[in-house]
């Protein structure tokens, strides 16, 4: 037998693919047919307005809600039937919108409660790994509460302790809802300055979010999300030429 | 008494708060993480005792210090994989179902671990050796108390320091308390909230075997220890305030030392009265529950218990509400009250049928009102016996001193029950849940031991004999139709108040307190005075209960009984109306019949209750809705 005629080495799979979406509140739909992709290393953002979907398409990737159809694929790994640990456990780090910081456990224990292993990117690379040290130095307002109880932080310190408990799994893929809401501005700023950091370590990110500007500091590409659907994708630079796009899908 | 003797009684319950301490401890941790109140964790105290008795005794017994001991520690270990596979192999599947269902299920465990026990090791209490090195006594304030006494009253603290180092200063102690609160976010950060699950029930069973083991010196291993030691704990853990263990700690050092108090202080002249205080133990603990219970509605050490996130609640089905019957039902529940009305004709046939109706008869009424708090009301009384025993002994009562005729003492029977529930349930309905649960516990235990502790009075534990009902009722037929006739009258009230305004007020008080206040209803006086409607019904099925035995004992008022009801309720299942007439009688059926047959008729009744919890979640009639309802739209 002669030797098969060589193929083209197929491309890598994308750090998250999310195919056909869909998922229920009790009998209520509400993801119809979601699709889209983040890639290795890139930043995207899930936009729309209140009530559109976004929370729901990160806790349907996640495995949060118990009804749920369609593919989610994690580098090429179907996790749609997993159960939320063993997704997490994939190397998929989730920060909710409510940061649902343990409040009885102080600063460090919220920190130790979000702790695994050191993983690797797909191909083979070490992938970034967090200890608390290193979170403080990323966080440096956490750094001086480390005994403080989770449930006496302010909104801003929570999102801060929220993010670094998710990054102390050392994920390989974020899925980050709303990092912005709720907080004061000098946050924000800070978000924004983290979000561009841990892109730059490899991370790859999926951003929910209603802001257009801070988005467009952080993402390189959008969907616009409207009633459970896929509306609009684009690059972000397209998203902001766009006023029509924003204005129906986003400004209130 | 002087002041050594009092000292050397409360050194002496330290020793007796030990044990206890661990048991509660245990159940306190597994409720605060799996939010079970499991009822079989008396049971793992109690194989603790057991299987302690056997490895100490084999492996050397008194005379061998590494037997003894390390005998004592496998048995704990012991208890521990036993509790772990029952979390996987049953608890697992129930984590979802309703509260109810869980305290039903592990009810059903407890009867089967005991028939186990029975099977395993027979009737006969078996005694284990003495400690070696401590079987002697040391003197204090001028006293002998044994070296063992004095080994448990350090050896509770110690585990309690150790406990307080695990919760506060390991992994594994933050991974537990964060999953008290939020098990959703722990699983999304890649905890295995399964195994977590395991291993906190592994370590509560470990605490209630180490209880166990630890008595293996100090009182014979018997059967009703599982029963007695978890009400023991449940008080404890409600005092101390469910999920805190050092709450268990303080709760359990009170309630013992209250009880040896009591012993220790003896008959007492007070006013040209004399007062035994030793006969305040079998109720010491229920008056501390009850006390702190009014004054701190959480317990000593406990909050106010906030939901669980991630515990199923997108799960959770709206529950149908309950609806006026329609007309096939009403001709059919005409029908069945028809048949029913004609069964006395029957009676040459079957000469059994109608004693086991009456039996019937009277379980569907104290099912019925137990329902009508529990279901609509959402309150679920642990002590509806109460109220049942009330009744029972105000109309034998009224008989034995007064001479009364069964008419009148027919119609004190709700009049007592009534009083009783205007009293108790004043305090209840200003609780909730497993906290409401306890307190109508403790009070029906309060009434139990006033009953059989007044002896010049109630008899005792003889009872109350000679109670039989006059002509024309003497007949057999009679009184059936006059029981019968009763409890239809009973059930129809009951049935009728739920569709007018004040049932309404009741079920929008269970659904939404803050929404019912709102609108201007006051929902604490509608649920109090539904508890005492639901009391005075039930008084009315246990004054027929005493004239169709002709004889009563305090047993009327006991646990058993009061579980008895619950089990009927969500047998037939407490969302619907039905259901606990159909599981009354299933019930009351099944004892008569089924259970006489065997010895072990507990395993066999906790098997059918498993399987009916596992089968049928909401109950025989719920699951015959859902079958007809299904097929409807087919």
């Amino acid at each position: 037998m002669s030797a098969p005629p060589a193929t083209p080495k197929p491309p890598a799979p994308p750090a998250l693919a999310v195919g056909h979406l869909d998922a229920w509140y009790g009998a209520a739909q509400i993801l119809r047919g979601v699709t889209f992709t983040v890639g290795q290393g890139e930043v995207v953002a899930l936009m729309g307005r209140n009530g559109a979907g976004k929370s729901t398409t990160m806790k349907a990737v996640m495995g949060l809600l118990p009804r749920r159809r369609g593919a989610v694929r994690v580098y090429g790994r179907a996790v749609s039937g997993l159960k939320p640990f063993e997704i997490a456990r994939l190397g998929v780090g989730y920060t909710p919108e409510d940061r649902r910081i343990f409040s009885d456990l102080t600063v460090l224990e919220n920190l130790d409660a979000g702790r695994q292993k050191p993983r690797r990117f797909a191909d083979g690379t070490p992938a970034p790994t967090w200890t608390r040290e290193d979170l403080f130095k990323l966080f440096p307002n956490l750094a001086e509460l480390r005994h403080r109880l989770g449930g006496r932080m302010s909104g801003g310190e929570q999102q801060m302790l929220t993010v670094a408990r998710t990054l102390m799994g050392n994920p390989l893929v974020l899925l980050l809802d709303e990092p912005s809401e709720g907080v004061a501005p000098v946050i924000v700023e800070a978000m924004a300055d983290t979000i561009l950091e841990l892109k730059n370590r490899g991370l790859s990110i999926l951003l929910s979010e209603q802001n257009v500007g801070f988005a467009e500091i952080v993402s390189d590409r959008a969907y616009l999300l409207e009633k459970g659907q896929i509306r609009w994708a684009g690059t972000m630079a397209e998203l902001t030429e766009n006023a029509d796009v924003q204005r129906s899908y986003l400004t209130l | 008494m002087t002041f050594e003797g009092l000292a050397f009684q409360a050194l002496d319950g330290l020793a007796s708060a030990s044990s206890l301490f661990f048991v509660a401890a245990g159940l306190s941790l597994i409720f605060g993480v799996t939010r079970i109140v499991n009822l079989a964790h008396g049971s793992l105290y109690m194989l603790g005792t057991y299987i302690a008795v056997t490895l100490v005794t084999a492996m050397g017994g008194a005379g061998d210090a590494f037997g003894f001991w390390s005998g004592v520690l496998a048995a704990a270990l012991i208890a521990g994989v036993i509790g772990a596979a029952i979390e996987v192999v049953l608890l697992r599947r129930i984590y979802v179902a309703p509260e109810l269902f869980q305290l039903l299920a592990t009810f059903a465990l407890m009867l089967i671990v005991n028939d186990a026990t029975l099977w395993l090791w027979g009737p006969e209490d078996l005694l284990g050796p003495r400690a070696p090195g401590l079987s002697g006594a040391i003197e204090i304030l001028g006293r002998e108390m044994p070296s063992y006494d004095a080994f448990l009253i350090v050896v509770a603290p110690a585990v309690l320091g150790l406990l307080y180092v695990v919760f506060a200063r390991t992994r594994f102690g933050a991974l537990v308390r964060a999953a008290t609160q939020d098990r959703e976010m722990l699983g999304a950060l890649g905890v295995n909230q399964a195994l977590l699950f395991t291993a906190v029930f592994a370590l509560g069973s470990v605490l209630a075997g180490l209880g166990g083991a630890l008595q293996v010196a100090r009182e014979p291993a018997n059967l009703g220890m599982d029963l007695s030691v978890i009400t023991d704990a449940f008080v404890v853990v409600v005092v101390g305030g469910m999920g805190s263990i050092v709450g268990s700690y303080v709760a359990a050092l009170l309630i013992a030392e209250v009880k040896a108090l009591c012993i220790g202080i003896g008959v007492v002249g007070f006013a040209g009265f004399a007062v035994n205080f030793s006969k305040l133990t079998l109720v010491a603990e229920f008056l501390v529950m009850a006390i702190v219970l009014i004054a701190r509605p959480h317990g000593l050490f406990g909050r106010a218990q906030v939901a669980v996130r991630g515990a199923a609640e997108a799960e959770a089905e709206m529950e149908a509400p309950i609806r006026p019957a329609s007309r096939a039902l009403a001709l059919f529940g005409l029908a069945v009250f028809g048949a029913l009305l004609l069964l006395p004709f029957s009676a040459r046939a079957f000469p059994y049928a109608l004693v086991l109706g009456v039996d019937v008869l009277i379980a569907v009424l104290f099912a019925a009102s137990l329902h009508f708090i529990m279901g609509p009301g959402g309150m679920a009384s642990f002590g509806h016996a109460a109220y049942f025993g009330l009744g029972a002994y105000g109309a034998a009562l009224l008989v034995k001193w007064f001479a009364a005729p069964m008419g009148l003492a027919l119609a004190a029977a709700p009049v007592a029950a009534a009083l009783g529930a205007l009293l108790f349930g004043w305090f209840s309905v200003r609780l909730s849940g497993v906290y409401l649960a306890m307190l109508t516990l403790a009070f029906a235990q309060i009434v139990w031991s006033i009953v059989f502790q007044w002896q010049e009075v109630t008899g005792g534990s003889n009872g109350v004999l000679g109670i039989w009902p006059s002509a024309p009722f003497d007949r057999l037929a009679a009184y059936y139709l006059l029981t019968l006739l009763v409890v239809a009258v009973g059930v129809w009230l009951l049935r009728r108040i739920l569709f007018a305004p004040f049932g309404y007020a009741m079920r929008a008080g269970r659904d939404s307190p803050l929404r019912a206040e709102a609108i201007g209803i006051d929902v604490k006086r509608v649920h109090w005075l539904a508890f005492a409607l639901a009391g005075t019904v039930c008084g009315v099925a246990g004054g027929i209960f005493a004239f169709a035995k002709g004889s009563i004992s305090p047993e009327t008022i006991s646990i058993g009984r009061s579980i008895d009801g619950l089990v009927m309720v969500l047998l037939g299942g407490v969302g619907t109306l039905s259901g606990p007439l159909v599981g009354a009688s299933v019930f009351a059926v099944l004892q008569d019949f089924v259970m006489q047959e065997t010895e072990y008729w507990h395993a066999l009744l906790g098997g059918i209750i498993l399987v009916l919890v596992l089968a049928f979640p909401s109950g025989l009639v719920g699951a015959f809705l859902r079958l007809t309802r299904r097929r409807r739209f087919l």
